[in-house]
């Protein structure tokens, strides 16, 4: 099962058409820009950020190194406030799941709150197979949904659409799944939510059934926990008469105590909020208040193969905040659509090759989608070092390497397209480590220098088509060194010398000669 | 002090005055510098596309080369920024794959030591008057990996507004990246322009004549980028700026 969506193209390709969309480029620097000043703002008020950071970082590492405790501890708790909990190993079992719930209820509608984990596996396509209609009730949620469109942000899955455009699709699709936008819409910020409002309103107050996600579980007291900032969701997490929850099993954290410092992390570092507006909080059910069933369905879906991979395994302390999708210069310009999945920007690019027990093209172009200058890293709060898991992923794509699929460790092999690069690359290292070699290349371009032209063919074109190539300088720096700074008859013995002394030296080393040491 | 130059390969291949520049500049501080014939690449180029692999071989030789020497100076914050941050991360993904500590030990030998320029100058030596002349507008570009990586802070500012007639400019949305990112350039040519294209229209929004930056493959592409259009703002790398006095002017 893959997270990526049919039919994708790879990352290159994708990204291309959108940098040449300029009314998407402005939107997008214009929204991206100004989250990312409010949010160092919000940031640069705690004195203590930093311990905040390294504090959610480490309560999430402990919780994930002790996961199948506190997911036991959990179950026990939800089941004991009256819940039903659920395991779901991939996406097709959760949907099954779901689905078989809904259909138990009686019901062919639902409200749903804005989650990731139900988009991830797709659920909303699941239950319109099974002829249920599920309603986003979250403003951009609702705007991508009516516009047959896909999310292309975490927090804001319509930033790529402007008011003008979000006006119209109110006016025309609004009618067709209830209450029609009013006569004359206008594309005023009110406006717009108050048609939104009216048309949601309907929804609600019909719904038996609510589907939700959670930011956060406390398997102390079995608590889901919702963050949100226009009360739709908790609309949908009180007024049915059922509810059900499909969330990432890494979602969990022990305490309240622990909680506190996330409900600190996530307001500042995704809305640039001191405290998050509507922050709902539940345990199982109750006869007199809220839904009286409660369902849990516990979503792993690769995250335990991800949890397996040393270097992986950070990319669960997630949060999904988007902080890093909002500082992230190729997610500005390629746009959330072009990662192919509801996870956009540097977490897509981590998450989704990883989560994927298939891989696809995507998958092996989403960890080149970054130009590692480690801006999302800088502002990621619970510390996931990005760049490092992109340059770990892209030594899989590579080199392949074991990776845990369905709790198999499993070789893979090298992805392919690859060949020419690694010879390229193999041959670089092997030039590098013989400084014979090395100078004899430098010499050798001297002498061409004047022949470089200005532009190349292909894949030489991927350079000059933007970019004039560099002049080769009369003389290397090393021949200058050697030049004017050696004598004369020191020369030829120091060069020798040099390379015969390492490599007399590294006679014995680590470095792994066969088959797959290729060059080296 | 034993000091010696890690010109790094583009320097060697491409931009030589930086690596003379620098020579000049310690040799003016009264720095003896050295160059080890054995130095090649520190295999970064390799490393950030996923062949690690193909890395471990120029770790040894890095180790190797400046085996003896008390201070390593490189004229690039990337390059510098490979050495010290995923050195060791090569040496413990060898270790974990069962093949000891030798990469690990390399590592550990040549961290401590390996400066960037700016570091070295202002944290070694203790100096941000380098007695430079510079009489035109500079504009100064932080490239990533010296900026997050190495966490450079205030030092190449601070070396600059020492330099005699210089004036800097302030270049708007300084701290984004400028889009090369190594191999990311050619495999996401038309994000990488798009970026590109953005520094290079601050660059010339900020007036100055210069570009500077301590990482001339950065240099290399925002160069491009604005020869390409026509432009007149030169790309120069910081050591230059630094090397330059009333007497021998860049
Ligand atoms: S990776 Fe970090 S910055 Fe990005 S969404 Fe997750 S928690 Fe936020």
């Amino acid at each position: 099962m893959s997270v990526t969506y049919l039919g994708m193209p790879p990352f290159p390709q994708a990204a291309q058409d959108s940098t040449r969309d300029t009314r998407l480029r402005s939107n997008l620097r214009h929204a991206t820009h100004t989250i990312r000043d409010k949010r160092a703002g919000a940031v640069a008020e705690l004195p203590d950020w930093a311990a905040l950071r390294t504090a959610g970082a480490q309560i999430k590492d402990r919780t994930l190194r002790h996961l199948d405790t506190y997911l036991e501890q959990l179950e026990a708790a939800v089941t004991a406030a009256g819940g039903t909990v659920h395991w779901a190993v991939d996406a097709a079992e959760a949907n099954e799941i779901v689905t078989r719930l809904v259909r138990e209820t009686g019901e062919r509608e639902v409200v749903k709150v804005k989650s990731m984990a139900t988009q991830e596996i797709g659920l909303n396509e699941a239950l319109e197979d099974s002829g249920i209609a599920a309603y986003e009730t979250d403003l951009a949620e609702l705007i991508v949904q009516l516009g047959d469109d896909r999310p292309s942000h975490i927090l804001v899955p319509a930033i790529h659409r402007n008011r003008g455009e979000i006006r119209d699709i109110f006016a025309e699709k609004m009618g067709r799944w209830g209450r029609p936008a009013p006569d004359g819409l206008g594309d005023s910020p009110a406006q717009l939510a108050e048609a939104a409002r009216l048309h949601l309103r309907e929804k609600f107050l019909n719904a038996k059934v609510g589907i939700s996600g959670a930011n956060f579980m406390v398997a102390e007291s079995g608590t889901l926990v919702v963050v949100e900032s226009e009360g739709n969701g908790r609309m949908c997490l009180t007024l049915p008469e059922t509810l059900i929850s499909v969330v990432g099993i890494e979602k969990v954290v022990p305490t309240w105590q622990d909680l506190e410092v996330f409900l600190q992390l996530l307001p500042r570092s995704s809305t640039a909020e001191r405290m998050n507006p509507y922050t709902s909080t539940w345990a199982g059910s109750t006869e007199s208040d809220g839904p009286r069933g409660f369902h849990l369905v516990l979503l792993d879906n690769g995250r335990t193969d991800t949890l397996a991979d040393q270097v992986g395994r950070q990319t669960l302390r997630c949060i999904r905040c988007s902080a890093c999708l909002n500082v992230c210069p190729v997610y500005e310009r390629a746009g959330g659509h072009a990662y192919g999945s509801p996870y956009p920007g540097p977490i897509g690019a981590i998450l989704t090759p990883q989560l994927d027990s298939v891989e696809t093209g995507l998958d092996a172009s989403l960890p080149y989608a970054s130009s590692l200058c480690g801006a999302c890293y800088e502002v990621c709060p619970v510390a996931i070092d990005i760049p490092e898991v992109l340059v770990h992923l892209r030594e899989r794509v590579v080199q392949g390497g074991t990776v845990t699929v369905r709790g198999q460790r499993t070789t893979v092999r090298p992805a392919k397209g690859h060949a020419a690069e690694r010879a390229a690359m193999r041959a670089a290292s092997w030039t590098f480590d013989h400084p014979r070699a090395l100078r004899a290349g430098e010499r050798l371009a001297v002498r061409a220098r004047r022949l470089v032209p200005n532009r190349l063919p292909r894949p030489g074109s991927a350079w000059t088509d933007t970019r004039d190539t560099p002049r080769v300088p009369p003389e290397s720096f090393r021949d200058w060194w050697r030049r004017t700074r050696t004598p004369a008859e020191a020369t030829e013995a120091a060069g020798k010398g040099g390379e015969g002394k390492v490599r007399q030296e590294r006679a014995g080393s680590a470095r792994r000669e066969g088959p797959t040491g290729g060059v080296r | 002090m034993r000091v010696a130059l890690f010109v790094t390969c583009i320097n060697d291949a491409l931009y030589p005055r930086t690596g003379q520049a620098v020579v000049t500049l310690l040799e003016r501080l009264g720095v003896e510098v050295d160059f080890p014939d054995a130095q090649s690449c520190c295999g970064q180029p390799q490393f950030n596309t996923g062949y690690r692999h193909a890395t471990e071989p120029l770790v040894e030789r890095y180790a190797d080369a400046f085996e003896g020497y008390d201070h390593i100076v490189v004229p690039s914050g990337s390059c510098a920024a490979m050495v010290r941050d995923n050195y060791p991360r090569i040496g413990a993904k060898a270790a974990a794959e069962g093949r000891g500590r030798v990469l690990s030990a390399a590592a550990e030998r040549v961290v401590p030591r390996t400066y960037e320029l700016t570091e070295f100058l202002v944290d070694v030596l203790g100096v941000t008057d380098v007695g430079a002349y510079y009489p035109h507008t500079v504009t100064y570009h932080p490239t990533c990996h010296g900026l997050r990586m190495l966490t450079l802070g205030e030092r190449p500012r601070q070396l600059l507004e020492q330099v005699e007639g210089l004036q800097l400019r302030e270049l708007e949305g300084a701290e984004e990246c400028c889009g090369f990112g190594g191999t990311f350039a050619v495999k996401n040519a038309a994000v990488s322009s798009a970026m590109g294209a953005d520094k290079a229209r601050h660059i010339e929004a900020s007036g100055a004549g210069s570009v500077c930056a301590v990482d001339n493959s950065c240099l290399m592409h925002i160069g491009g980028v604005l020869s390409r259009s026509g432009s007149q703002v030169r790309p120069l790398h910081l050591a230059e700026i630094l090397a330059s006095t009333r007497n021998a002017p860049l």
